[in-house]
């Protein structure tokens, strides 16, 4: 983890021969420069989490008061499957492929990502797969409305929408899969000398374990829809029970996919904030090989709990039993990690810019949404929570203070190095509790609303239920609302600002090589490889 | 920055604990899972208390030390960093000690999930199948068999501005045409299918949720301690009216399901007879609609 002092600060320094990118807009087009992609994922996914954003808070808007008063309630269902699919195929992976993208090669001393035309296609197909999804929202029929977990019979219900979602999602999959395959390959080969496994930064090393669940499911979820869609064009009867298909194997191919995928929206997060927290407790990480051992735990239980997805769906004693038991396994891991964070913090020397506060915030919120996991890990229990808003408060605790505050962590941490200027702190400070204010009035009455028998994805509902969806929606464009400041403080950031130094946080010097070259980073970095004693 | 720290915490802690302990005024405002009125709701309702709890302990525990360690260790307080970066039993412990945590939460949801799954002993089954977007209710042994829709009352107010005042109608999209009727203190196993879509069959108070698959038939059971009326909706997203099709039972005794049973039938048999087409049978002030067999 000392990878403080390299032979490729000066190197970068005096490396005036740069060639720097094409201009206008081609260089958008055909740029292979990682760091290039890396913005384009970014801004990408920032578009996305206000596409999804936005049709979160017309489904919130419709909640806020019992009785139908703006959408119909097929078009609710569209939001519902709509907003989910972009959120998390749109946005949260997109965030953390674009942080890869930047930060692996400048954190391991490699010059680029390995395969970089097959980067540009990576990040270019993603964006035909959304423009597909957000056009089948336009087809007669309106757009996918089964839920994002697009469970048959009901997705075989879908007008001309259909095969544009399952394109998209064939889209993004490929997409995905050649983003992991290039993260694996480039960790694997471009290493600077003396840069072990063993001493690569977090952030580097989750992302090593998430791409390789990337490859692991990415194919089968593509599969799964591949059957739907000869299910539903070319009579094949995989999923319907009239033609001895099974539709409960859907699920359970969905799920072997889906598991592993929540995983894969949480491992990098817990990667940045393993980068964030010991950097402003001027400490080192607390159990680093812990860390490493406890990610790829979860990632290899995140292969055999699948079926807690679906408990009511009438499994044998058996299986309930085994999908129980592995699922609170889980934990373990889980609690090592909490732990460790913690222990980090323990007799350091802890200051709270922005980057901190995002991450001190996930680490109480996640905890949270972990504790609820761990409820629902309990068999017996999740046939009352099942399908309830107490599951839809659990995953959005996860992902959203969770997955989404970390990567914003990681904006607020690297944007410095990555533009070369501070952003506005203040004005990033007031973002930080506006977010985490909001979402809890969001996200916390949820679990109420569960508990009290609110089933999840109904437009709307019984009159007992009311009080705490108005609040539950205030919160909602309060966190929506937010965001716009987010905007804000990157344009502003991008644009100019006081001049950051090569190394930005003072706390930040026993981890990556990344504040090893100046800020902004130069458009090629690492020509020579440093080497790592 | 140290007192804007404090007072973000003590918003959010007091957030947190406001949200659970101090609005339980009004009964709208409602917090908790139901304890129910069967002998699983009642077992699920304790075992949900015992993991809340524990969770509840972890969390004293952890946030506190997390809480010391912001409040404490800050460098504007002098606080200058320690160069530990590990200790093997301190990571040994926090390691085990979850394991018997887990092991002590295993074994109590063990014993309620056999439980659960013991359909054996039943006295009565029903078999409801789900259909986009009501339920049919059929007794299987008495050859009654019925479908229960949204009442009218709700059907009329959910409509898009429809300018009903949803709180004037009573149980709003909790109420149906044709509840189910069982016996209290009767074990009722309940196969669960359906004919279109999924769909999952739910009534909070008898602890139990199983989704209707079609080409499935699921198994649940219950044995309702409490006569009432029992309402709950369906669980499983099944398109366009989902939130449309509410389970709605009424628990009532012996010898009023027994009269129950009988106007179903005699019903049933009055419908079936040359000239009617339906019939309409009146039992306890309530019209139900029985439906003809060639109907179905």
């Amino acid at each position: 983890m000392s990878a403080s002092q390299t032979h490729g600060h000066a190197a970068a320094h005096d490396h005036h021969d740069d060639h720097g990118p094409a201009k206008g807009i081609l260089r958008w087009l055909t740029t292979t420069n990682h760091k290039d992609i890396g913005t384009m994922y970014l801004v990408f996914s920032l578009v996305m989490f206000f596409i999804g954003g936005a049709m979160a808070l017309v489904i919130r808007a419709e909640l806020f008061m019992p009785g139908m008063q703006l959408v119909d309630p097929g078009f609710f269902n569209t939001m519902t499957t709509v907003h989910a699919l972009i959120m998390v195929f749109g946005a949260v992976m997109p965030a953390t492929v674009g942080l890869a993208n930047w930060m692996i090669p400048l954190q391991i001393g490699a010059p680029d990502m390995a395969l970089p035309r097959m980067n540009n296609l990576s990040f270019w197909l993603l964006v035909a797969a959304f423009s597909l999804l957000i056009l089948s929202l336009f087809m007669p029929g309106g757009g996918p409305a089964a839920g994002w977990t697009l469970y048959p019979p009901l997705v075989l219900q879908t007008g001309d929408a259909f095969p544009l979602a399952i394109f998209a999602i064939h889209l993004a999959g490929a997409s995905s899969i050649m983003g992991a395959i290039n993260i694996i390959v480039t960790i694997m080969n471009l290493r600077a000398p003396g840069m072990s496994l063993m001493k690569m930064p977090l952030f580097t090393w989750t992302w090593l374990i998430t791409a390789y669940l990337l490859i692991a499911v990415m194919p089968v979820f593509a599969g799964a829809v591949t059957m739907l869609l000869t299910d539903h064009f070319f009579h094949t009867t995989f999923f319907a029970a009239a033609g001895g298909g099974d539709p409960v194997l859907y699920q359970h191919i969905f799920w072997f996919f889906g598991h592993p995928e929540v995983y894969i929206m949480i491992l990098p997060a817990f990667g940045l904030v393993s980068e964030i927290i010991p950097t402003f407790s001027r400490k080192k990480l607390f159990g680093y090989d812990a860390m490493v051992y406890a990610t790829a735990s979860i990632a290899f239980l995140s292969f055999i709990v699948w079926a807690h997805h679906m408990f009511t769906v009438g499994m044998p004693l058996a299986g309930e039993m085994f999908f129980m038991l592995s699922t609170m396994l889980i934990a373990v891991p889980t609690g090592v990690k909490v732990f460790n964070w913690t222990a980090t913090m323990w007799r350091g020397s802890l200051t709270f810019e922005p980057p901190m506060l995002f991450a001190l915030a996930f680490l109480f919120l996640f905890t949270i949404g972990g504790f609820s996991g761990l409820m629902m890990a309990i068999a017996p229990v999740d046939f009352q929570y099942h399908d309830t808003y107490f599951i839809v408060a659990h995953f959005h605790y996860v992902l959203v203070p969770g997955a989404v505050f970390a990567i914003m962590a990681g904006v607020y941490y690297w944007m410095p190095k990555w533009t070369g200027h501070m952003y506005d702190v203040k004005l990033a400070n007031i973002h930080f509790w506006l977010s985490a204010i909001s979402v809890n009035v969001l996200f916390f009455p949820q679990h109420f609303l569960g508990l009290a028998g609110m089933p999840r994805r109904i437009p709307d509902y019984s009159t007992q239920f009311a009080d705490w969806n108005m609040v539950s929606s205030v919160g909602a464009f309060g966190f929506g609302l937010s965001q716009l400041l987010f905007v804000y403080i990157i344009i502003k950031c991008a644009r100019g600002g006081a001049r950051a130094s090569d190394n930005v946080w003072e706390g930040a010097y026993n981890h990556g090589l990344e504040w090893t070259v100046p800020s902004p980073a130069p458009y090629h970095t690492f020509e020579d490889a440093p080497v790592v004693k | 920055m140290p007192m804007k720290m404090k007072r973000a915490l003590g918003a959010i802690s007091a957030t947190a604990l406001a949200a659970l302990w101090s609005v339980p005024a009004a009964a709208a405002w409602t917090l908790n899972l139901r304890q129910g009125v069967t002998e699983l709701s009642h077992d699920i309702y304790n075992l949900h208390m015992l993991i809340f709890w524990i969770c509840v302990a972890i969390a004293v525990t952890v946030f506190s030390v997390m809480i010391y360690s912001i409040a404490t260790f800050r460098k504007s307080k002098g606080a200058v960093s320690a160069s530990f970066s590990h200790n093997t039993t301190a990571e040994v412990v926090w390691t085990l000690i979850p394991v018997m945590i887990l092991v002590a939460m295993a074994i109590p949801a063990a014993r309620t999930l056999v439980k659960i799954e013991d359909t054996s002993g039943s006295e009565l089954t029903i078999k409801v199948t789900g259909y986009q977007w009501k339920w049919q209710y059929d007794y299987v042994d008495e050859g009654v068999s019925y479908f229960s829709t949204l009442a009218q009352a709700s059907n009329e107010a959910r409509q898009l501005d429809s300018g009903v005042d949803v709180y004037r109608v009573e149980n709003y999209l909790l109420d149906v045409d044709n509840p189910l009727v069982v016996p209290v203190n009767t074990k009722v196993r309940v196969l669960v299918t359906a004919a279109d879509v999924l769909h999952a069959w739910w009534v909070p108070d008898f602890g139990m949720k199983k989704d209707a698959i079609p080409g499935y038939i699921n198994e649940l059971w219950f044995k309702a301690e409490k006569v009432g009326t029992y309402r709950g909706q369906c669980a499983e997203l099944c398109g366009r009216d989902h939130g449309f099709m509410p389970v709605v039972v009424r628990v009532v005794e012996q010898a009023e399901y027994d009269s129950w049973l009988a106007g179903q039938k005699a019903a049933r048999q009055a419908a079936a007879a040359p000239a009617a087409q339906t019939a309409a049978a009146t039992t306890n002030n309530e019209t139900t609609t029985v439906l003809v067999a060639n109907a179905e």
